[in-house]
């Protein structure tokens, strides 16, 4: 019962050493062992997306990465986005566009966002791409459907779309 | 009355954007789930896996020697008063005790609490707390708990009725009717599901005192029944909600777990904390909705409406509480926005062996207008007539108001005509009929469905149309606002010092709101029923041109001037006439605090706080016409359209209007078309988890097109009205109107909710509603027409 691993992880860009328990999710690691609260834990089942991190670039749900899988693992939250005191230009277009109420699901929905425009910077087609091989344009249907991992039970949607849409043209 | 500004309210019906963004916007805001209380142990709550039984011996002896734990507590170890359910409504035999005692009413009731110093430890000693559990018949329907052979929740009780009262038995009710349409429609139990689950810090004190921190809308109300459970002093309790991930009403509501978990830490002497898992959410939290309603509309053959009778029983849960009274809201509001000749409305309330039913975005409106709303369109298909139409001829006129309904509403004021033109015109009405035309003339498979709603809503209801607030100048130039409401998402930061920033005539910077906590807000009924601005928001305002009065004293006082001579300006206070000297508020304050402001010399805070009390509840009221595409080959819906018009008195910060009208129209559109808890025979929840309940994603939904007319009403001086609640209530008919009139010329009348693909699909196919394999997922009424069964007699008065 008592085995537990040792791992260092970076997060927002400090490295963090931890022993854990080898059940113990990213998710946990993340918020009840080095109080990175940033990211929120909305259902610990991968079925809401408020603990959404950028994990080596690419947005993981942390609930369903299991902690000790990730050993030297570069971690981005939310708040680990901001570069030398400016916000990242996706949390501008949130803040810009009204595009939450009371900013539980937030974090997730901005690192989702800075994932999901990656992506599509990179071609990789969602389920509404028409064109599989061509560039990916991120229209109003095309964000919809790649930020659709994220709920948002206020359903700031419509303004969350249009966030993500002003922040893709940056 | 009106908004006094003293430089002609430049910040007001501006969007402004929230103050209270950047802390959230980063995941720095706390909440109570990361709120740092030194030394806290971790609990978890064994429940029970069964719907119904009688609980025997709680085995545990091996929980407690697993690692980490420090006690496991049951009924019999935790002195905690059983709780009345609603004082004067719900019988005392119906009590809730905290822990289950003798017996266990639904999957999920709390059977003992584990804690120990990390919450994995809690859960997994949990799971090894055996209860031995004598499964009895359980009861999770409605009408099934309404039978006569029905099995009784309750030692003490003859039947599972819970509450109900009714306008009375009206004779000859349709004697003037050419047609008089008959319908039965259940509204399906909602989950709240609110992003962030509940959660908890309570902390012992000196003294017997108790800190609580806890994801709440009603700090106040948590406070005073936490004291009722413990039977300690309201005093020696403080409770203090931090950032709240969203409520959607049934955060107004004081679990049971807070108060076991207050017991915990007393016992312990260190602070305890939870947090709720999804699962548990699921089973603990309040659900809402949940009602069965028979329905019948008289009509004459030209659409003028002759009369209502119907009857709603609506589901109070396992341990009924609020939900017991939440039909006679429907009963209020059973006229809806038009004039009604005669209505015979009864209303109960009944306990099953589910989840219990509470307040959730709506509580008791929705249902009404939803029993309208389709029963009104049930009869302009009967004779021929447009639903639009239909309605506009029976629209309550604006010079019939004020008025009191029929069923006792005290209408305030409304223009239906208004809001239900502007909806046409921005929809394109006429246009989208003559392409549901070309449509079926061509045999298209994706139908067109139009749907009208048109609603009124009561806001501060129930009483709550009152509501503490207060304003101090401090001498460094700054202002403290506070409000007993409780904001969790909507904005009041900005919302209240905005309206405060008008009326001392400095900026919002300045101005701090303090709200949500019970030791430094004198008192409070919260943020629920869509009451905040009208009431917290009116009390700010009016405490501050109190302020303002105090000032112009002083200022008279230090200018040696009559107090009506002085002006207020943005600069300050001056003498009007005379050269350019303005003292400053900041100036003022400090003289305040050290007497020199006044004639006695004796120095105080600068303060003002009073308790503002409209009098009565505000109807806010409109028309939201929703387009839908229903692929008949797959039952498939897609909304590609809904257009909102809602008349919420006059408004303050559109920007905020506007989010709350995105949200409330995201989850009325949810219900008509996605939501619904379900329970398998046993009493076992089938929809326990964000995968099994359907909330939408921003895939799922179209584009809101949402504006506003502004009809003030005379309860507030802002001439306010609520908004939290419009677009939950007046979207989902018009959805639901828009997918059956999409499948109305296959002969359908009727469809009940949620209109999943498999609902609508047996409704085209005409499939019996008879087979119990699919009855869970497809909804218990979905045959393709109209239920013509008489109202039962166990239903009748």
């Amino acid at each position: 019962m008592s085995t537990t691993i040792p791992l260092t992880i970076t997060v927002d860009g400090e490295p963090r050493d931890l022993d854990v328990d080898p059940r113990t999710t990213l998710l946990d690691a993340l918020r009840d062992r080095l109080g990175v609260t940033s990211t929120k834990k909305g259902c610990d089942h991968g079925q809401c997306g408020a603990c959404t991190v950028l994990l080596d670039g690419r947005r993981v749900l942390a609930c369903l990465t299991l902690a000790v899988a990730k050993d030297g693992a570069d971690v981005v939250t939310a708040n680990g986005l901001a570069t030398d005191g400016e916000l990242h230009p996706v949390t501008e277009a949130f803040l810009a566009n009204d595009a939450y109420q009371c900013g539980y699901c937030t974090p997730g929905q901005i690192c989702s966002a800075v994932g999901a425009i990656d992506e599509a910077r990179q071609g990789m087609p969602s389920a509404v791409t028409s064109d599989l091989t061509g560039e990916v344009t991120l229209d109003r249907t095309e964000i919809a459907e790649r930020m659709s991992g994220n709920l948002c039970r206020c359903a700031a949607y419509v303004n969350i779309v249009s966030a993500v849409e002003e922040a893709s043209r940056a | 009355m009106s908004v006094t500004t003293h430089s002609g309210g430049s910040i007001l019906g501006h969007p402004v954007k929230r103050t209270e963004d950047r802390e959230l916007i980063t995941g720095a805001g706390v909440y109570t789930g990361n709120m740092p209380v030194e030394g806290a142990l971790h609990a978890f709550f064994v429940r029970s896996p069964i719907a119904h039984g009688t609980l025997g011996d709680i085995d545990v002896d091996e929980a407690k020697g697993m690692p980490g734990v420090v006690a496991v507590y049951t009924a019999a170890d935790l002195e905690l008063n059983d709780r009345p359910g609603l004082p004067g409504v719900v019988p005392e035999t119906m009590n809730r005790p905290l822990l289950a005692k003798g017996k266990v009413r639904h999957v999920g009731d709390i059977v003992a609490i584990v804690v120990a110093e990390t919450a994995s430890e809690a859960i997994d000693a949990a799971e090894t707390v055996f209860p031995d559990i004598e499964p009895l018949p359980a009861v999770t329907d409605i009408e099934a708990a309404m039978a006569d052979d029905a099995p009784l929740l309750f030692e003490g009780t003859e039947s599972n009725m819970v509450a109900g009262a009714g306008t009375g038995e009206v004779e000859g009710i349709f004697d003037d009717a050419d047609v008089v349409v008959k319908a039965k429609f259940h509204n399906q139990k909602l989950a709240g599901v609110p992003m962030e689950p509940n959660a908890v810090v309570v902390e012992p004190g000196e003294n017997g005192k108790l800190t609580f921190w806890a994801s709440t809308q009603t700090p106040h109300g948590l406070r005073d029944q936490m004291a009722g459970d413990l039977g300690v002093d309201g005093e020696d309790v403080r409770v203090i909600a931090p950032r709240v991930g969203g409520g959607f009403g049934p955060k107004a509501f004081a679990y049971s777990e807070y108060s076991i978990i207050a017991r915990a830490a007393q016992k312990l002497g260190r602070p305890v904390r939870w947090n709720e898992t999804r699962s548990e959410n699921m089973l603990s939290m309040v659900h809402g909705r949940a009602q069965v309603q028979w329905v019948e509309l008289g009509v004459k053959n030209d659409g003028t409406f002759v009369g209502l009778r119907a009857t709603a029983v609506g589901d109070a849960g396992a341990y009924p509480a609020i939900g017991a009274v939440l039909p006679s809201l429907t009963q209020l509001l059973a006229q809806g926005v038009y004039d009604l000749p005669a209505i015979d409305f009864t209303w109960k309330a009944v306990a099953t062996n589910t989840t219990t039913v509470g307040a959730y975005r709506g509580a008791g409106r929705p249902e009404a207008t939803q029993l309208l709303e389709r029963i009104i369109d049930m009869a302009a298909d009967e004779i021929g007539m447009d639903p639009l139409e239909i309605r506009r001829k029976n629209y309550l006129q604006p010079e019939q108001y004020p008025l009191t309904t029929l069923t006792g509403a005290n209408y305030d004021t409304a223009e239906h005509e208004k809001a239900a033109d502007a909806a046409k015109e921005a929809a394109g009405y006429d246009a989208l009929l003559a392409e549901q035309k070309r449509r079926r003339e061509s045999g298209d498979r994706i139908a067109l469905g139009i749907g009208v709603g048109s609603y009124v809503e009561v806001t501060a209801p129930l009483g709550l149309d009152g509501e503490y607030g207060s304003a101090q100048a401090h001498p460094d130039g700054t202002f403290t606002v506070m409000a007993g409401t409780s904001a969790h998402g909507q904005g009041h930061e900005t919302a209240f010092c905005q309206l405060a920033s008008s009326v001392l005539g400095v900026p919002m910077e300045k101005i701090k709101l303090v709200q949500s906590d019970t030791e430094l807000v004198r008192s409070g009924a919260g943020t629920l029923g869509s009451r905040s601005l009208q009431t917290g928001g009116t009390a700010i305002h009016n405490a501050s041109q109190e302020l303002v009065a105090e000032a112009r004293e002083i200022a008279a006082h230090l200018l040696e001037a009559a107090v009506e001579d002085i002006d207020h300006s943005d600069d300050g206070f001056g003498v009007r006439g005379i050269g350019d000297k303005v003292i400053t508020w900041a100036q003022i304050a400090q003289a305040a605090e050290d007497g020199s402001g006044y004639e006695d010399g004796r120095g105080h805070e600068m303060r003002q706080e009073l308790d503002f009390k409209a009098g009565d509840s505000t109807f806010p009221f409109g028309t939201h016409i929703a387009v839908v595409e229903v692929d008949l080959d797959t039952g498939f819906v897609k909304q590609r359209r809904h257009v909102a018009v809602d008349d919420c008195g006059i408004i303050l910060n559109p920007m905020l209007v506007a989010g709350q009208q995105h949200g409330g129209i995201a989850q009325g559109i949810s219900q008509a078309l996605y939501e619904r808890v379900t329970y398998d025979e046993d009493g076992n929840p089938t929809s326990g988890n964000l995968a099994s309940y359907t909330i939408p994603t921003a895939a799922d939904l179209p584009s809101f097109e949402v504006s506003n007319t502004e009809t003030t009403t005379p309860l507030n001086p802002i001439g306010a009205k609520g908004i939290g609640e419009s677009g939950t209530i007046g979207s989902t008919p018009a959805v639901h109107n828009a997918v059956i009139d999409a499948v109305s010329h296959l002969g359908i009348h009727h469809i009940d909710m949620p209109l999943t693909p498999e609902t609508v699909w047996r409704a085209i196919h005409g499939a019996n509603g008879s087979d119990p394999a699919t009855r869970q997922q497809a909804g218990p009424e979905y045959a393709g027409k109209a239920i013509t069964e008489d109202t039962p007699d166990s239903a009748q008065a």
